[in-house]
């Protein structure tokens, strides 16, 4: 299940309702993305998130049938905030449930560094300094090549 | 053909869409950027460094030349910066 909204999320009604009339999910494993108050070098005030419409349902649908493909998976939900956001605000919501709990945690982890790299999504940061866009960063491109190498172990 | 400008290509851009008529010459991706870096000062400079730019064709991503043609969705953007840090 995909959301793209602006509306911020209740994780614990996002967790039950995952969870709910599916009797054979013995674990969920979850991340929630935050705005951070800093980047690399400075104080963040707030940060706007820009993304593709259109594409960002198609590359997050495209994500998660590949982290069904890999792992056993009940159910599976992200849920992407865009517009402008606040330090200490929710970004982001991956929430993966299996009967199992490797497969849930191992997933959920796959589905959060390739998301990074993959969903036409933008920041642009607010500092003192004034607005500035995020540069995409090599770690992140490193973090998704490592599910390339790596077989899931389920 | 529709052409989409997202975060610092789009402000360079200075529009976030536009439908664009090519002439026929303009076949693939290179000779469409060529074409677009001709219409402004503006767009020269959004497009000037296409190793910073990323390209998707009808919502996918592509990299390298690629055929265009007039029903295309074409964007451009600089990579992507989603997610948590």
């Amino acid at each position: 299940m995909i959301h793209i909204q602006r509306e911020d999320f209740d994780v614990g009604a996002e967790l039950k309702k995952l969870a709910t009339d599916n009797p054979k999910i013995g674990g969920i494993t979850s991340f929630v993305g935050l705005v951070r108050n800093r980047s690399e070098t400075e104080a963040i005030q707030a940060m706007t998130l820009e993304h593709y419409p259109g594409m960002t349902e198609k590359a997050l649908e495209e994500i998660e049938a590949e982290a069904h493909r890999r792992w056993p998976l009940e159910a599976c939900l992200i849920i992407h905030r865009h517009g402008r956001l606040e330090v200490g605000d929710r970004i982001v919501l991956v929430a993966t449930a299996s009967q199992h709990r490797e497969a849930a945690f191992e997933s959920c982890h796959f589905l959060i560094d390739w998301l990074k790299t993959k969903a036409p999504f933008w920041k642009q940061e607010e500092t003192l300094e004034g607005t500035r866009w995020v540069r995409s960063r090599a770690q992140d491109d490193a973090a998704t090549a490592r599910w390339i190498k790596e077989e899931p172990s389920s | 053909m529709k052409i989409f400008y997202f975060a610092w290509v789009r402000e360079k851009v200075g529009v976030k869409e536009e439908e664009l008529t090519p002439p026929i010459e303009v076949k693939d991706l290179n000779s469409l950027i060529e074409w677009l870096r001709g219409r402004s000062p503006e767009h020269a400079a959004a497009l000037a460094d296409t190793r910073i730019v990323r390209v998707a064709i009808n919502q996918d991503y592509v990299a390298g030349n690629h055929p265009v043609g007039p029903k295309d969705e074409i964007a451009f953007f600089p990579p992507v910066t989603g997610g948590a840090l």
